[in-house]
């Protein structure tokens, strides 16, 4: 048994030592109020976890160690009938409910603060929020600035210290909008319109993804996120309205169309005549181009790198 | 149809699948023949209708599934090694971890247990056979031929790649187009009608059949979790049923339930799926509380404690798996008090199964611990299943959630209490029942080279997933990022250690079959429950004579008083069904059916479907009242197997 008890304190070492370097995980990183509200909550849940790991490890060490079969055995450290305690048994039943209710509680509360816009954590800070139309195409990201009136195609910019809120919908399969440092996902879905606050504090260029699967193109569909002070990201916004051309139907439907493009920018919005989030909008991509689907665009590592390595 | 449109073409890694399946089968069909042995194959197991004959069919073909499922699983593990390799592209991978994911659980995990449950669960309650032989023979047939349907789809038409959760729009017609989805959609129908057939078979034969006295609250723990499960699996498969159901419409015949044109309601699978799917995990684990419960207590040699106890958190899970299905999409946007519901009911499940972790190590307070391969498989899975566990509550909290979900973290949970919970439970289950099924024992030296391998192997694998989760890597993408290197290498080395754990065991079998004494007594183990008053091997009638209980643990007290199950005097011929070849036929016909269906060949199916309907029909005009074995063949069974001299 002497391995065994081995291999867990090597385990509990290990997970000591993984949990040290938390703070350069992602999520562990957090670099705005909401993904800041969420770490808060998980290292919250991380103590109780902990302590329940160490009372029943440390009991399930002695336990074993002591109650194994051998030969120094006393006899009344054997009992093979005893089979019930109520005592002990409404403890252990009573002590998971205060966890669960513990845990409940701030979990509930952060729920219903992720449903509105993070409350300014700067002084001066716009309060309203910033709305960013994030539509999943298959498989790229397009993000549409209504009131600025421009449209960005795998990457997005946007200032600090102003909560986004983001209008999720996609053009066809389900995704889920995943920024993990800014904080948690939503559900893009063809039809329906979710609404994700983020923030971001501090500027920096962040990842962000689709994270749940649809298909062949999933991986790849991927961008990065500029934060900026909010003059910086005026700047953006001017210099994009002024240079980009603008988009058209036509543009847009071959964007749309399955497959894999680079970055783009463009100084109108496809919410002129499409909205995804509508019930208005639900087959748009599909009607057009479901013959597409047939066509496997095979990809594999090796081709993505080299289209990159030509984009530069 | 071009034969390029029905084979896969084009992988080398396929190619060598196709290679290996010529060989294997020609293999089988040539030592079958050589050794003369197919009117063997068809008398003794193709026609069977004996529960535990049944029940060892039901685990080599999860033996063989997990095997599949486990390569599948290495060749994701192998590309996720690297960084930007090249080893799989984005289509194979995404057909490869959707296969993983189906084949575990839908062919794999649920038939191995149910397949144990096949074997124990009769003897348990001292039951002569199942409530509905023939029935329990159609239930396998159906799951055999739904799981080699879904497993052909490799070679033939193209695997299913949209996850295995098939979620709408991606699985519905347009989006994946071809053959794939259907192979899914079918295999899972056709096996699913032997899954709900099952639960119906075994919950009759569990509240009906348990040997004279046997109250409910004496029942073995195992048969409790399995009557538990048999109301799980009732509830949750037809919502299962109907959903695959309108997918293949759907799909097939054009309608518009989950699609996005014609106003579907592409959501509404991700609802019926979870409402099967949360249950459907519940399926898998129940059974496997019932038997490390049965294990531990064994091995400790000593009562379960808290038996009422255990039972009622049992209950509870059950009924509290049916209210949480939720938690699997809470970033859907159904808004804060939705959310805030299911993430409570679902930490509640917490509840009882810590009530149940404490309950384990309460058996194992005053006990005397035997380390034998069965009782490690057990005690492992207290530790592992901790860990699985506790990160399930933190995935219950739906706002850290929105962090978790999809990620890295996510898998590594369900990994660990599937694992550390059902598979675990298999090998503890297979390698405890072992001497009853085929009476001889494992080797013990190999079992425990096999347990160390697959436990280092399997944490070193899953608890770096953790932290690559926190790291922001979502699931299901096909290559890795430089960043994520080094803990996705570590987690590769540990499934890889897992499949030499798996290896060791699989030889084991060969090498216990060679080298193992052979079983005498039939009392392998000192154990406590009825399965274990049997001689070994098992005689076709279980039990000679039919127990008295009047407690828990109602061998042990039999054991106490000298009774035995073979009682001459109280010897009567005993009524047996005849063995029949409908099952296998007709369920031989709906794989065609289901067949002709994937590549939507609709008269061909048509034919077929009929060809099954009039199966039905001659089954109902069968008069086959079985046979009874006489005193003098039970005498003589017994004594042979009992090692008691002749009269």
């Amino acid at each position: 048994m002497r391995v065994n008890k081995k291999g867990l304190t090597l385990i509990l070492v290990a997970i000591l030592c993984l949990l040290s370097g938390c703070e350069q995980m992602a999520i562990f990183d957090p670099k705005g109020p909401v993904a800041e509200s969420q770490r808060n909550l998980i290292v919250y849940s991380l103590y109780f976890m902990g302590g329940i790991i160490l009372v029943v490890y440390v009991a399930f060490t002695i336990i074993v160690i002591k109650y194994r079969n051998h030969k120094n055995r006393t006899e009344e450290s054997y009992d093979g009938n005893m089979h019930g305690n109520n005592l002990i048994e409404t403890i252990w039943t009573v002590i998971p409910i205060l966890i669960v209710t513990a845990l409940a509680i701030p979990t509930v509360t952060t729920l219903f603060d992720l449903e509105k816009p993070p409350e300014a954590s700067v002084e001066n800070s716009s309060k309203d929020p910033l709305v960013v139309y994030a539509t999943s195409a298959d498989w790229k990201w397009i993000f549409s600035y209504p009131e600025e009136g421009i449209e960005t195609v795998n990457y997005l910019h946007i200032p600090t210290d102003r909560p986004i809120e983001f209008r999720l919908s996609s053009t066809g399969s389900m995704a889920a909008l995943w920024i993990p440092q800014l904080g948690g996902q939503k559900y893009n879905m063809a039809g329906m319109e979710t609404i994700l606050y983020l923030q971001a504090d501090e500027p920096g260029v962040y990842k962000g993804m689709n994270s749940n699967f649809n298909g062949e193109g999933f991986a790849e569909q991927k961008f990065k996120v500029h934060a900026e002070d909010p003059g910086a990201f005026q700047d953006w916004v001017k210099d994009k309205k002024a240079n980009a051309p603008k988009l058209t139907q036509k543009q847009y439907d071959q964007l749309i169309k399955p497959g894999l493009t680079d970055k783009q920018t463009y100084s109108s919005t496809h919410l002129d005549w499409v909205n995804h989030g509508t019930h208005a909008g639900m087959d748009y991509e599909i009607s057009r181009f479901r013959d597409l689907y047939k066509e496997s665009i095979g990809l594999e590592r090796k081709t993505v790198k080299e289209s990159i390595e030509n984009e530069k | 149809m071009k034969l390029d449109e029905f084979f896969v073409t084009g992988e080398p890694l396929i190619y060598g699948g196709m290679v290996a399946i010529v060989l294997v089968t020609s293999a089988i069909i040539f030592i079958l023949t050589y050794f003369k042995k197919w009117k063997w194959l068809w008398q003794e197991w193709l026609t069977t209708v004996d529960h535990k004959k049944i029940g060892i069919m039901y685990i080599l073909s999860a033996l063989a599934m997990l095997f599949r499922g486990g390569m599948d699983a290495l060749m994701m593990r192998a590309q996720l090694a690297v960084p930007n390799w090249n080893f799989l592209n984005a289509q194979h991978y995404n057909e490869i971890f959707t296969t993983h994911g189906t084949v575990m659980i839908i062919f794999m995990a649920m038939p191995f247990l149910i397949g144990l449950m096949n074997i124990v669960v009769p003897l348990q309650i001292g039951a002569r056979d199942f409530a509905f032989p023939f029935v329990n023979a159609i239930s396998f047939w159906s799951f055999f031929f739904g799981a080699m349907l879904f497993n052909i789809s490799f070679v033939i038409g193209g695997s299913p790649d949209a996850g295995w959760t098939s979620y709408t729009p991606l699985a519905g017609a347009a989006m994946s187009p071809g053959p794939g989805e259907n192979f899914y959609l079918l295999g899972l129908q056709l096996a699913g009608i032997g899954t709900l057939a099952t639960g119906i078979n075994l919950m009759v034969t569990i509240l009906k059949m348990r040997a004279p006295g046997m109250k409910m609250f004496q029942m073995p723990i195992f048969t409790w979790s399995s009557l538990i499960t048999c109301f799980i699996i009732i509830f949750a498969f037809p919502i299962l049923t109907i959903a695959l159901a309108l997918l293949t419409i759907d799909r097939i015949f054009g309608s518009q339930f989950f699609t996005l044109t014609g106003e579907g309601l592409p959501m509404m699978w991700a609802n019926l799926f979870w409402m099967w799917g949360h249950p459907e995990v519940y399926i898998v684990i129940l059974p496997a509380f019932g038997i490390f419960s049965e294990v531990i207590s064994t091995f400790a040699h000593k009562r379960l404690f808290g038996y009422n106890a255990m039972v009622w958190s049992i209950i509870i899970i059950a009924g509290l798996s049916f209210l949480v299905w939720v938690h699997h999409f809470f970033t859907m946007g159904a808004g804060a008090f939705v959310n805030s519901v299911f993430s409570v009911s679902t930490m509640l499940i917490a509840v009882p199964t810590g009530v149940k972790i404490f309950n384990w190590l309460g058996t194992l307070y005053k006990s005397k611990i035997e380390f034998s391969t069965a009782m490690l498989w057990a005690l492992a899975f207290v530790p592992s299943f901790v860990i699985g566990g506790v990160t399930g509550v933190m995935l219950g909290m739906a706002s850290a959630d929105y962090q978790f979900h999809n990620s890295y973290f996510l898998i590594a949970h369900f990994h660990y209490v599937l694992i550390a919970g059902t598979v675990f439970a298999c090998f503890a289950g297979l390698t405890y029942w072992y001497p009853k099924m085929f009476g001889l024992k494992l080797n013990e030296r190999l079992g425990k080279w096999a347990f160390w391998f697959f436990l280092i192997g399997f944490h070193v694998c899953f608890l770096p997933q953790y932290f690559i989760g926190w790291d922001g890597m979502p699931r299901r993408i096909f290559y890795i990022m430089p960043e994520w290197f080094t803990l996705n290498f570590i987690s590769t080395i540990g499934a890889f250690g897992m499949g030499i754990g798996f290896a060791i065991f699989i030889y084991n079998v060969y090498y216990s079959y060679r080298y193992s004494p052979r079983e005498e007594t039939g009392d392998a183990w000192g154990g406590r429950t009825l399965e274990w008053a049997t001689p070994t091997p098992v005689p076709p009638y279980n039990f000679a004579t039919l127990p008295e209980v009047h407690q828990l643990d109602a061998f042990m007290e039999m054991k106490e008083k000298g009774e035995t199950t073979f009682e001459e005097k109280k010897l009567q011929p005993i009524h047996m069904p005849n063995n029949s070849g409908k099952p296998f036929i007709m369920m031989l016909i709906l794989f065609f059916a289901s067949f002709a269906l994937v590549f939507e060949w609709i008269p061909l199916a048509a034919i077929f479907l009929a060809g099954g309907f009039i199966m039905m029909i001659i089954r109902s005009f069968d008069y086959d009242e079985g046979y009874h074995i006489s005193v003098a063949e039970i005498k003589r069974l017994e004594r042979e197997r009992r090692g008691l001299d002749h009269e």
